[in-house]
């Protein structure tokens, strides 16, 4: 076991805890300003990804591809907040989760029936795709570094926004007391449309970026979603720092997992044994992790309400 | 607008002349959709005595469907394989006797229903949906993980197991097996309800202060009807895992717990007969609506929707009324 290998797979383990934030974000902006649970989220991610791969299949350019899937997941988020997710703010979640559940089936069975049921493709730009040469000689896909890079990079635009700007400003006020801020005359369902339309542009953008090194098909979203609920369970629901944090740990845990399982138990098993026992056991370490946290912090790492 | 007792008679009647009807008429195939109705009803009563009377959102019962049918998947895979099974120093043989099978399947998925409660439980509301749909993925990925027992592929049983005195070949017959037993949990569950522990549930759901108050422990009470809701659950997954001879990972699918809570909301959440009812519209709409178009999981996304927003009590608050059933 190499230095590099060790390097390389942290690397993964950064590009795809990133890529989780991305998601989680959303959903945690969504929980604490709404008290929402929405399902539907993943749906988002696969629309991103299907609108993007649309898009550079029509006119070529990986740029448009990505303003094509932010856009239409936010339109698509700002429709379902408009007609349905509106009713259910004040329902319990039992109707939260059934209502964004029939979502759910209505997006994937939409979409199958607009795009078939084969994948679609969507490649790398050409100007980052091909491997970069990092210090110590390190070769690395210049697209999985990019993809770091863009996650880090709307990390900290999300902070300034929700830290820097008025609507920053309203959104984490909208979290602490919705009622003072609907009598200090901001316009709260506005709000709320706002706050679901950035989550929902979000995961689009996340379904657009991964749909490039993955295939863009239906259910996609699903079991990223519920990796994104993993993350928010450990980083606290409603905390976009706790939704960060739980990302990278995550993503470095199952990548790292899947590596160095096996070859620890090659420690001491024979390595056929060693193989089936490792890979069984990293399929299952994020949800460890997360029992783990659970017994030590019931409501996450940086979680204050349960 | 009938008393619930009626409408329960009824359902279970009306499941029943469906099956001897088609008996009658030598249509196996609809026997075979009375089966899977069946089965399917009974993990959702399962369900319902956590969701409906503990007021436990659980987004993971499919762990619960999907190690029933493992329980069976294993067993009889030894039986048929005649390899013994090696648990660490104690070594079974694997076997294809049906109550035996359901023993396993209940207690094993008993145990799970165990663990993941005394997690879970910790938490509640959103936290609670969450961590038992991530428990429920844990178990999925671990076995698409598990190659020696199918991995990703799934494990084929190639008869269908006994049951004494029984030709469980025979769809009638495996049928009436199934019904019998769905009519025992649905007697079990009904006692539940109006017993003691299912009273305090019930406080502990409406008001959890006023019941720790009288001394009794929310918490012990959750866990209890979490564990029971886990082990009928498991059981409907070893009769599923029959009626199908096969099991597969899908059986553990997220998609698979979302449905068992459709079936109870469907039909009608804390009520007896609701999951019932929930189940038998579910595959009627499965086989009707999926015999006009490809894509009939939309129209139940919409019907789920009208539902959720309009309908609230399910089909069985539009027909009865609230009563002892």
């Amino acid at each position: 076991m190499s230095a590099i290998l060790i390097i390389e797979q942290v690397l993964n383990g950064l590009q795809f805890g990133v890529m989780l934030f991305l998601m989680a974000a959303g959903l945690t902006l969504i929980f604490g300003v709404m008290g929402l649970i929405n399902l539907a989220h993943g749906s988002l991610y696969m629309i991103g990804a299907f609108a993007a791969a649309a898009v550079a299949g029509a006119t070529g350019s990986f740029l448009l591809a990505l303003a094509a899937a932010m856009a239409a997941a936010a339109a698509a988020g700002a429709l379902v907040e408009l007609t349905v997710i509106r009713r259910l703010y004040a329902a319990d979640h039992l109707d939260q989760v059934l209502a964004t559940f029939a979502l759910i089936l209505i997006f994937s069975e939409g979409t199958r029936w607009i795009f078939g049921s084969f994948p679609l493709y969507l490649d790398v730009p050409a100007a980052l795709s091909g491997p970069v040469t990092l210090p110590g000689g390190i070769d690395y896909p210049r697209y999985r570094l990019a993809l770091i890079g863009a996650g880090l990079a709307v990390a900290v635009g999300l902070w300034a926004l929700t830290q820097h700007t008025r609507i920053g400003i309203r959104i984490r006020a909208g979290e602490n007391d919705r009622e003072m801020i609907a009598a200090l005359g901001v316009d709260i369902g506005r709000l709320y449309t706002l706050v679901f339309a950035l989550g929902a542009a979000l995961a689009g953008l996340a379904g657009a970026l991964v749909g490039a090194i993955q295939s863009v098909q239906v259910g996609m979203g699903e079991p990223v979603l519920i990796l994104a609920f993993v993350v928010i369970v450990i980083g606290g629901i409603g905390s976009i720092k706790g939704a960060f944090i739980g990302a990278l740990l995550v993503g470095l845990t199952d990548t790292l997992g899947g590596i160095f399982l096996p070859e620890f138990f090659k420690l001491f098993m024979e390595p056929g044994a060693a193989t089936q026992t490792g890979a069984s056991l990293a399929s299952m370490a994020i949800y460890i992790l997360m029992g783990l946290v659970l017994i030590w912090r019931p409501t996450g790492l940086f979680g204050a309400r349960a | 607008m009938i008393p619930e007792r009626w409408l329960t008679f009824a359902v279970l009647v009306g499941l029943l002349a469906v099956a001897l009807g088609a008996l009658v008429m030598d249509r196996p195939f609809t026997i075979t959709l009375a089966t899977r109705a069946t089965i399917l009803a009974l993990a959702a009563v399962g369900l319902n005595i956590a969701l409906g009377q503990g007021g436990l959102v659980s987004f993971g019962h499919a762990a619960f469907f999907g190690i029933g049918g493992y329980a069976m998947g294993i067993l009889a895979h030894h039986a048929q394989t005649f390899t013994p099974l090696e648990l660490g120093p104690l070594t079974i043989t694997g076997t294809k006797s049906m109550p035996v099978i359901w023993l396993t399947a209940v207690v094993a998925s008993a145990l799970a229903a165990l663990l993941i409660g005394l997690l879970a439980l910790r938490t509640s509301g959103v936290y609670f949906i969450m961590i038992t749909l991530a428990f429920g993925q844990m178990f999925f990925y671990f076995a698409i993980s598990w190659s020696a027992y199918g991995g990703e592929d799934g494990l084929s049983i190639y008869v269908r197991n006994d049951f004494p005195g029984l030709n469980t070949l025979d769809p009638i017959q495996f049928f009436g097996l199934c019904f019998t037993l769905l009519c025992l949990v649905l007697l079990f569950a009904g006692r539940l309800m109006r017993s003691p522990f299912g009273l305090a549930l019930n406080a502990a759901r409406q008001a959890p202060e006023r019941v720790e108050t009288v001394g009794l422990d929310p918490m012990r009470l959750r866990l209890l009807a979490f564990v029971l809701s886990g082990a009928v659950t498991g059981l409907a997954g070893a009769l599923f895992a029959d009626l199908n001879r096969f099991v597969s990972p899908a059986m553990f699918s997220w998609q698979l717990s979302g449905e068992l809570i459709v079936l109870v909301i469907l039909g009608g959440v804390a009520r007896l007969i609701g999951p019932v009812v929930g189940a038998i519209a579910f595959v009627t709409l499965e086989h009707v609506l999926g015999d006009v178009t490809e894509f009939w999981l939309i129209w139940l996304g919409v019907a789920l929707l009208l539902v959720v927003l309009f309908a609230r009590g399910g089909i069985v608050g539009l027909v009865a009324r609230r009563g002892h059933g």
